[in-house]
């Protein structure tokens, strides 16, 4: 696999990361301390570098009306201005990637226009796959344009409870309304100060940490700018730059499922708990749609034969991504993310368990290395922020 | 650079072992293996009594990221352990070679080990 980097891997050979492989990317799994990095985020903030994740532009008179037909969700019912977090699936239900995607402002008379932003490792195949299902989806095709502008976008994350206050320092004071004004899950163009001028930059209340927090879509060429800084405005906030550890030990206390740990193209999304993303009553088809309808009405988990739940450790001992759960011995399941909850202070786990011990205050094994710990079935999120 | 203190012998498990050839050896992980194990939140260690063997496992230590199989560096019985680590097992990462070691051995037989200066060059740390 080719090693890519982002526009930020000088910004992060400086702060003195340790990196990791995700995706194809070389991206920071953490700077001094990931439990440092995790508890800034839960208590200030934390600054992320996402420019693995990838940018898909679908622009066009049929962009609402393809979208529909290319996801799960009913993405034509989307606001300009606001998100969704989306799926695409394949025929037979199976998730090719989760996604969210923004509804933008088109310039053009009869056009519309949206940002799809996939996973890292993700984002070629869920732009070729959006290109297919836009040529092969109607007689004639839809009427868009799928643009990859994955290779010339950064995204920059700041998430946590200081996270508004941060960002403030660069916005001019007559558009601080704009930002304060945002609610989660929108976006909006708005003048934040780089490298000594202020450039419109979308950005969104969006993050995957179970914070409050921004996610700033910005051209590589700014990017080492608008880091340094958030870096620099954030210091006395209590921001410091956080890895791709803390960002999975945060992801998993919000009970959010990770590509490739909980959603598969073997999976689905009912069994992944991720059935109201799924919109089997738009009128129009959508890939998967009869696949999914058939899914949901045998009954989440009932094809899979297992289902997604959270899992509380009882005792110290942490579970690990494919440890075997057992019941009475015998396996009925398997984790696929775990790990001490640094903000909860005990092991949190995610497994696909058989249905009939899905139930919430079941109690279930999980053999860790040839000794079993209980744990037992709680439901998600294991953490949720105070509002 | 994770730091390598010259004075101690290292395995390839990366444990390090102090022995002074009277009393009984002390035994830790390795700032390397600290850091790349990450903030280590729980440590298993051999009790009191208990026979180890060089080379084989004798405990593990746990990281929010990953966990790590321990390896006991010598054979012997263990003496005392460092229960400073068990309750609070980030020592391991702020004072691996001093706070943080892990336990003790009455030494009958070392297993092969390294000096600090051979254990740099195949580990990277830094001396």
């Amino acid at each position: 696999m080719t090693e890519n980097h982002t526009a930020l891997y000088e910004q992060h050979k400086k702060a003195g990361a340790s990196f990791t492989d995700f995706g194809g990317w070389q991206m920071p799994l953490k700077y001094s301390s990931e439990l440092a990095e995790h508890h800034a985020v839960r208590r200030s903030a934390g600054l992320f570098d996402l420019s693995h994740m990838g940018e898909v532009w679908v622009t066009g008179p049929d962009a609402a009306a393809f979208l529909d037909y290319a996801l799960a969700g009913k993405l034509s019912a989307i606001a300009v201005g606001k998100a969704k977090y989306s799926l695409i699936c394949q025929e037979d239900g199976g998730i090719i990637d989760d996604l969210i995607t923004y509804r933008r402002p088109s310039s053009e008379e009869g056009s519309e226009k949206f940002l799809v932003v996939p996973n890292a490792g993700n984002a070629p195949v869920v732009a070729a796959a959006l290109a297919e299902r836009a040529r092969s989806g109607k007689a004639g095709g839809f009427d868009v344009v799928v643009e990859d502008a994955s290779a010339e976008t950064s995204l920059i994350a700041v998430q946590g409870p200081n996270a508004e206050e941060i960002l403030l320092t660069l916005v001019p004071a007559e558009a601080h309304a704009l930002v304060t004004g945002l609610k989660y899950y929108a976006a909006v163009e708005v003048g934040i100060t780089v490298n000594g001028t202020a450039q419109d930059l979308l950005l969104a209340r969006t993050g995957y940490t179970g914070e409050d927090g921004f996610e700033i879509y910005i051209p590589n060429e700014d990017a080492a700018g608008l880091w340094d800084a958030l870096l620099e405005t954030g210091a006395i906030r209590g921001l410091i730059p956080a890895g791709l550890a803390a960002r999975d030990s945060l992801r998993l206390e919000a009970g959010m499922p990770l590509y490739g740990n909980e959603l598969s193209r073997e999976g689905n999304a009912y069994a992944a708990g991720l059935g109201p993303v799924v919109s089997l009553a738009k009128e129009s088809d959508f890939v998967g749609k009869a696949a999914l309808t058939e899914i949901k009405s045998a009954g989440a988990g009932t094809t899979t034969r297992r289902k997604l739940v959270g899992l509380k450790g009882l005792g110290r001992r942490a579970a690990r991504g494919h440890y075997p759960v057992l019941k009475d011995g015998a396996v009925i399941g398997e984790v696929t993310s775990g790990q001490p909850s640094p903000t909860l202070g005990y092991p949190v786990a995610l497994a696909y368990v058989d249905v009939e011990h899905a139930a919430l205050g079941t109690v279930l094994d999980i053999d860790l290395r040839g000794k079993t710990e209980p744990f037992e079935v709680v439901a998600l999120p294991f953490y949720k922020r105070d509002k | 650079m994770a730091q390598i203190a010259p004075e101690l012998k290292y395995s390839a498990e990366h444990e390090w072992i102090a022995a002074d050839g009277a009393g009984p050896a002390t035994i830790g992980v390795s700032a390397v293996a600290a850091d790349a194990l990450g903030d280590i939140v729980y440590v298993d260690l051999p009790e009191v009594g208990a026979a180890v063997t060089a080379g084989e496992t004798c405990g593990e230590v746990e990281s929010t990221k990953s966990v790590s199989d321990l390896y006991s560096p010598v054979t012997g019985e263990v003496v005392e352990v460092n229960d400073v680590v068990v309750t609070e097992p980030a020592v391991i990462n702020s004072d691996p070679y001093g706070a943080g070691w892990l336990f003790k051995v009455a030494v009958t037989q070392e297993g092969p080990l390294m000096s600090a200066e051979e254990y740099a060059a195949a580990n990277g740390g830094e001396l």
